[in-house]
């Protein structure tokens, strides 16, 4: 699935752009000239919030690791506008994200602090979306498609999910036995067989009270059991 | 802080692999490094062959004049614009600066055709078969051009092919404005068709194989 596609395989990708593309002239014009006195008090905070990354960048090359993380993090929503721009499909953007952040990580020393913070990363951005969006062009003229077959096929017949829930059912079914007998047969009958209180509470000759607090007691375990909470 | 938990985990991962670096020089500075080793080439050239076959060119016909100032300012801007491409977020106009000096070297030169051809006297003694300038210019585009793509090495061209082609422009310029100096070539239109070639092949090389160079970012 694209959307779990590991980092790590993108830092080997070059960052191409071979053929015609959109301009940089198409960012917004305060973006490719030097800081200036703000004109007016809404171009003041567009200029501080970038001026702000500015200055985390310039730390980031000096070594200031908070100032970085900070400044990644915070570049993360001009990265989604850019993709979105150069019609990235949202399923895609997260993985435009990804890589543009790699590239930022590898190019940090050409970012020069009197300039635009956000131009410098707005041109990175475009071209990795571009880059995703010819990969995945070049990708989808490769492969066939059904979408009738795909649509009519479902997961359920996909072997590995088949084994796969097996194996969860068969350690779901381990953890129950490890419970005390109680709560055993209180998850058993409630949870497991779907029976409502009264036809647990005869079948097992326990109170429904009883049935009730050893299946919250149950489930608490194997919750722990699985998720490792407390 | 981040949106997903996926670019949160490589947000800590970029960061606790961070180093200091050191800052990309401004382009300007690359380019003045790059002049300069032209410029070394060129004094070499003088000490060698002297002034007099340029200056004899230029008083024949002024046209060259203005076409050797053409090819030396297509060298500057060039260079300059290939340093700037590789600088992201700034303006991708700059990618046309060499095209008005180049227009003046390619029409100044165009003009001197002309004229010798409406005035065969205005022609200078050829001492070199026009070939000799297709290798000199190729001979020196080569070193010029690896050099250029060994200063853009740690930038980081968007556009890696565009780049390339401002290197060939630039060293090709450069080259035919070495040439200006030991070589009495006329404005005949086999010399310039010869440099005209010679040009297009660095430019067309460089494209070729420096976008690949450049592009492993």
């Amino acid at each position: 699935m694209q959307g779990e596609k590991v980092w790590s395989e993108k830092m080997l990708q070059p960052l191409t752009a071979a053929g015609p593309m959109v301009s940089d002239d198409a960012l917004p014009r305060r973006s490719s000239v030097r800081y200036r006195v703000p004109a007016s008090p809404a171009t003041s905070a567009i200029e501080t919030a970038d001026q702000r990354r500015a200055a985390w960048m310039a730390a980031a090359q000096a070594g200031d690791r908070i100032a970085y993380e900070k400044l990644l993090a915070d570049s993360i929503p001009l990265i989604r506008a850019a993709a979105r721009r150069q019609g990235v499909a949202r399923d895609h953007v997260d993985d435009v994200v990804q890589e543009t952040l790699i590239t930022v990580d590898r190019v940090r020393h050409t970012y020069d602090p009197s300039r635009s913070y956000d131009a410098w990363l707005n041109a990175i951005a475009s071209r990795r979306a571009i880059d995703a969006l010819r990969s995945r062009g070049r990708r989808d003229s490769r492969e066939l498609h059904d979408e009738f077959a795909l649509d009519r096929h479902p997961d359920a017949d996909d072997a590995s999910a088949a084994s796969e829930r097996q194996q969860d059912a068969q350690r779901l079914r381990a953890a129950i036995d490890e419970l005390p007998p109680g709560q055993r047969e209180a998850v058993e009958q409630l949870g497991l067989r779907e029976r409502t209180l009264a036809e647990a509470s005869g079948q097992t000759g326990r109170s429904a009270g009883s049935l009730k607090v050893n299946l919250h007691r149950g489930l608490k375990s194997l919750r722990r059991h699985f998720n490792g909470e407390p | 802080m981040s949106d997903s938990p996926r670019h949160e985990t490589l947000i800590h991962a970029l960061g606790a692999g961070l180093v200091p670096v050191r800052r990309l020089p401004p382009p300007w500075l690359r380019t003045l490094g790059w002049l300069l080793v032209v410029a070394a080439l060129a004094v070499a050239l003088l000490l060698r062959y002297g002034t007099g076959i340029a200056m004899e060119r230029w008083q024949a016909s002024p046209d060259m004049g203005w076409a050797t100032a053409g090819a030396v300012l297509t060298a500057i801007c060039a260079a300059w614009a290939a340093f700037v491409s590789g600088m992201p977020g700034r303006r991708a106009i700059w990618a046309w600066l060499p095209l008005p000096p180049a227009l003046l070297w390619i029409g100044a030169s165009g003009l001197g055709c002309l004229r010798t051809w409406v005035e065969p006297a205005a022609q200078l003694t050829r001492t070199h078969p026009a070939p000799d300038c297709l290798y000199f210019i190729l001979a020196f585009s080569i070193p010029l051009s690896a050099l250029l793509i060994w200063l853009l090495r740690r930038a980081c061209p968007l556009r890696p092919v565009l780049t390339a082609v401002l290197i060939g422009l630039a060293s090709a310029a450069a080259s035919a404005s070495l040439l200006e100096i030991c070589h009495a070539y006329g404005a005949a239109a086999t010399d310039l068709l010869a440099h005209a070639a010679a040009v297009v092949v660095v430019v067309a090389a460089n494209a070729a194989m420096g976008g690949r160079l450049l592009s492993r970012h």
